[in-house]
């Protein structure tokens, strides 16, 4: 196969610099029928994420007398990528549904709903790289929106190695043809990251990468961080005004 | 019943670790024994046993000619497959695969893909048309904790194990699978800021929260899976990295002699 470039002059094949994040548009409560919801874009990401509950639990044996228990469904539209994928979960979907769940579940204050729960569906209209990133941080939108507890917001980004250089928030090429890919989700406590709760990578890095890695994470979550507060804001602004 | 035994042990384990010390009285960052017994199953290209303290795994690796993926008409194909069958534990139920099967062999066949450990141009027979096919299938036998290390060990050392059965596709001669990298996943329990390496099944009953780091033989860090829902501090993060990097390098001198 012919050797694909990525890194041209110093910059990304969309212009981007390394540290520069795809351009972002959160809108909260895009939904009318769910409890609170979110309508993301991040690059060519396009996903919408919907909260139900605290609600019953059904089938009732899931039910926890000390707390809510919380489900997360990551699903791709068959027309969210270049060819056709068959609806339904498949073992990448079932993969990223657990790792998110457990992203948000420190989060969510969920003893204070025993016995019910909390879902979380999130759909994947089209899909660049990244998609599981775009769908925590509309997640994350969609819980607040719907008021439930939490002990912070999550944010979510990736950092990739493409011909030897990391690079922040990749698109499409970067993450097929790169060296590495590496997504994390952090807990934002009072404008500020308290601690990791998503965390995976596949490729090849060094110790000393790595450490730079979560630190440009850092900073990009810090931008999204930013970015999710404006959208939550905004919502409840213009409602204010419609009174 | 069961509960209050469980309630009771976590309760002992909770103590102990606050005392900076393990049930077993192992160091937080020692493996337990490691046990690795390869082609004991004749039937397959390539077969391992793995004991790890006494969680028990078998991987067998059959091979077939199929047709390559067609953004990659150049290479072998690898397909990992992890299966939780209800003999290994009472937890276990019969069905497919569950989210755990599924990160298992996802995050094994991570390790294995990443590192490089098998060149798979050189699985490529004719181009865009007929490649080898490796399914790696990894049974367990018995969880007593840490599924995920004895299963990543079971894997690589059946591929170590592997001859491609190139007699009986009428493809030339037998040959054994080229192996040119040894992963090693080392899975540590983290409880508050602890890290407890290789963490059996009483451990866990602190709480499934662990992270897994597959290191290749240069100390590149090729898979990265945090599991459970918990908060992972940064210096954790810092220091399980280096815990797994030291550990794998000690589990790697026993694949060595395999």
């Amino acid at each position: 196969m012919e050797e694909i470039k990525l890194i041209i002059d110093g910059r990304r094949l969309d212009g981007r610099g390394f540290d520069e994040l795809r351009p972002i548009k959160i809108e909260a409560g895009f939904l009318n029928r769910a409890d609170g919801s979110c309508y993301l874009e991040m690059g060519g990401n396009k996903v919408v994420a919907a909260v139900y509950g605290p609600r019953e639990v059904h089938p009732k044996h899931l039910e926890d007398p000390s707390k809510a228990i919380i489900r997360y469904r990551y699903s791709m539209a068959p027309f969210s990528v270049e060819e056709r994928k068959r609806p339904g979960p498949d073992r990448r979907s079932i993969e990223i549904s657990k790792v998110s769940r457990e992203a948000l579940e420190p989060v969510i204050m969920k003893e204070l709903f025993p016995r019910s729960a909390i879902d979380i569906f999130v759909e994947v209209l089209q899909a660049d790289a990244g998609s599981r990133t775009a769908c925590l941080n509309a997640a994350s939108v969609a819980l607040i929106d719907a008021g439930v507890p939490m002990r912070g917001i999550v944010t979510s980004v990736a950092v990739a190695k493409v011909d030897g250089v990391l690079v922040l928030d990749p698109m499409k090429e970067e993450d097929n043809y790169g060296e590495a890919d590496i997504p994390f989700a952090f807990l934002i406590r009072n404008g500020k990251i308290e601690s990791i709760t998503l965390l995976q990578m596949d490729g090849k890095v060094t110790r000393e990468e790595l450490k730079i890695a979560l630190e440009m994470a850092k900073k990009g979550a810090m931008q999204i961080y930013q970015l999710q507060r404006e959208a939550v804001l905004k919502k409840y602004i213009r409602e204010e005004v419609i009174e | 019943m069961n509960d209050i035994l469980m309630e009771v042990r976590r309760d002992y384990v909770l103590a102990k670790i606050r005392e900076g010390e393990r049930i077993d009285g192992r160091a937080f960052d020692e493996v337990r024994p490691i046990e690795i017994r390869t082609g004991l199953i004749g039937k397959a290209e390539g077969s391992a046993y793995v004991k790890l303290g006494n969680t028990q795994v078998v991987a067998g690796v059959k091979m077939q000619i199929g047709e390559p993926f067609p953004d990659t008409p150049d290479q072998g194909i690898i397909i990992t497959n992890a299966e939780l069958v209800p003999l290994a534990s009472p937890t276990f139920e019969p069905g497919p695969p569950d989210e755990n099967a599924i990160e298992l062999a996802r995050v094994v066949d991570r390790g294995i893909r990443q590192s490089e450990a098998v060149d798979l141009k050189k699985l490529c027979i004719e181009e865009g048309e007929k490649v080898w096919m490796i399914f790696i299938d990894i049974w367990a036998l018995d969880d007593d904790g840490n599924l995920m290390d004895a299963s990543a060990l079971a894997a690589i050392a059946a591929l170590l194990n592997t001859m491609v059965p190139a007699e009986r596709f009428e493809v030339g001669d037998d040959y054994p699978l080229p192996v040119r990298d040894l992963p090693v996943a080392i899975t540590s329990l983290v409880f508050e800021d602890k890290i407890l390496v290789d963490p059996c099944r009483d451990e866990l009953s602190v709480g499934k929260n662990t992270i897994t780091i597959t290191t290749d033989q240069d100390d590149n860090i090729v898979s990265i899976q945090k599991s459970g829902p918990f908060l992972l501090s940064e210096k954790a993060f810092e220091d399980v990295l280096d815990v797994s990097i030291e550990k794998a390098r000690e589990v790697r001198k026993l694949l060595a002699e395999v």
